[in-house]
């Protein structure tokens, strides 16, 4: 594999950047693998990559119906924290925070990963006081956090509304310094190429249409492009978990929805790092062209349509408002949606199942990108040794119906309380 | 913007109703013995078929009934609306 520096930069301008090799190849599936990831998007890529690296794994293929990185990855808002007040949570994602800070190293590609912070703002005392708590909880997992007050929230973000007369004053904030965003893309590019140049056969176009099961064992999943015999098979398909559950008759706790973001037209350098707002649901940041990156609530029943409906953009935006008056005076350059697999207690899912050689990786809900370093080193490790690591113990797929829930803020589809 | 036929007071805005979920979810009968599994099944376990889907909604800012909507997840199409206690097919 060509090694990515200033000098094969400089060396390829001289042929008018021409002879590149292709970061990934194109390859035919096989009719047989050690393993097979079904989804090439950031977590099912990463989970290649450390099966490669970490456990020496490579005759083994990432299938992905699309195009890898085109789903979620491509599509999120790019925050990386890990302000989890859960052990379980804060150990996982901050394990997941050391990968990152390593990352465009390791994978010999910028992923531009930019720790500028996050604060999450509070706008009362009760919420001051559950800040503390998070904030206390966070700090005995090892994860600096920043109890701020009013006056300290405004030396970071001046431009927010800090008039006495609003509905919901800012009283102080959680900041999480080393919290950031990354450039997306690169992560999911970044673990392609590095899988495969360590052997992995990165399959494009190749949609799942069954599986081959006997006795309670994987043999095999049939394909698009044919059948591929396999022992193991890992799950990594976010909202389409739903749909490959059904050809496995298995039913999940988990429920597919649509969650919007949308940036505005770029401006200059305004906003270091990540907002969210404590009235509402609703999260900021700006990017590095400079468009001011912005998301919030899901539309609020079961779809997968890629696509969102405008009264949530609305409702999302009108908190912005509150919060950014200057944002009235922008232009919104492009909105989008993604579907999201949102488990009923807000926290993933990682685990092995009832079917030998099936292992499952969902249940992101709408952060599944800051733990995808985490979520491939932990899956390779669940299928790789068919054990849980422990930092993956708790995320089980039966903590539904043994009641150790994860239910960190609530976040969950909450389809029961209707 | 979805526009969903209320059977009591017609065709209403999106905006006056909250969603319910999976219609075709059953609690298990009051009083009676549960096994954890029927109970996971009603508070956690759900298909989230893509296509055809029977929901609930609650008419929350309008008369405050809970009615039965047949809706197309991938397109938002509504197909049929019904009060609770019908059947839609």
């Amino acid at each position: 594999m060509q090694n990515y520096s200033i000098f094969s930069l400089v060396k390829n301008a001289f042929s008018n950047h021409q002879n590149w090799e292709v970061a990934w190849k194109d390859p035919e599936p096989k009719k047989e693998y050690d393993a097979i990831i079904i989804g090439g998007g950031g977590h099912g890529l990463a989970t290649a990559y450390y099966l490669a690296k970490e456990h020496q794994l490579t005759n083994i293929a990432v299938i992905e119906k699309g195009w890898i990185g085109g789903g979620n990855v491509g599509r999120n808002t790019t925050i990386i924290r890990s302000n989890f007040m859960y052990d379980a949570n804060a150990r996982f994602n901050e394990f997941g925070m050391d990968l990152w800070r390593n990352l465009s190293l390791e994978l010999n590609f910028n992923v531009m990963f930019s720790p500028r912070g996050i604060i999450n703002l509070a706008h009362s005392d009760a919420q001051m006081n559950a800040y503390a708590r998070r904030g206390n909880s966070m700090r005995l997992n090892g994860i600096d956090a920043v109890l701020l007050n009013r006056e300290e929230v405004k030396k970071y973000i001046p431009m927010a509304d800090f008039s006495d007369d609003v509905r919901f004053p800012i009283f102080g904030g959680l900041m999480q310094p080393s919290a950031g965003t990354a450039r997306h893309d690169a992560v999911a590019w970044g673990y392609a190429r590095q899988a495969d140049s360590m052997g992995v056969d990165i399959i494009q176009h190749c949609e799942v249409t069954g599986f081959e099961i006997k006795n309670g064992k994987i043999l095999g999943v049939n394909t698009s492009r044919g059948n591929i015999k396999t022992k193991k098979i890992g799950l990594c398909v976010a909202g389409s978990t739903n749909l490959l559950a059904e050809k496995l008759n298995m039913t999940l706790p988990i429920e597919t929805h649509c969650l919007q973001a949308c940036v505005s037209e770029p401006v200059k350098p305004l906003l270091d790092g990540v907002v969210t707002y404590g009235a509402g649901h609703f999260y900021i940041s700006q990017s590095d062209k400079g468009e001011m990156v912005m998301g919030g609530d899901l539309d609020g029943y079961n779809s997968y349509a890629q696509r969102g409906n405008l009264p949530t953009l609305q409702h999302v935006l009108t908190g912005g408002l509150a919060l950014f008056p200057f944002l009235s005076r922008q232009k919104m350059l492009r909105t989008w949606g993604g579907v999201m697999d949102m488990s009923m207690d807000g926290s993933p899912i990682i685990d092995k199942t009832h079917i030998d050689g099936l292992y499952i990786n969902c249940g992101w809900c709408y952060g599944g990108f800051k733990s995808t370093p985490v979520s491939g080193w932990t899956f390779a490790h669940t299928i790789a040794q068919d054990r849980v690591h422990e930092l993956n113990s708790k995320l089980s797929l039966n903590r539904f119906t043994t009641g150790e829930l994860l239910d960190e803020k609530g976040l969950g589809t909450k389809t029961w309380i209707g | 913007m979805l526009h969903i036929k209320c059977p009591y007071c017609g065709l209403r805005s999106q905006k006056e109703f909250s969603y319910g979920g999976d219609a075709n979810v059953k609690r298990p009968k009051l009083n009676a013995e549960v096994t954890d599994k029927e109970w996971d099944d009603f508070v956690y376990m759900r298909k989230s078929p893509k296509g055809h889907h029977l929901e609930l909604w609650h008419h929350t800012s309008g008369c405050r009934q809970w009615i039965k909507v047949k809706r197309d997840t991938i397109t938002h199409e509504i197909y049929q609306t019904a009060k609770i206690e019908e059947q839609i097919s």
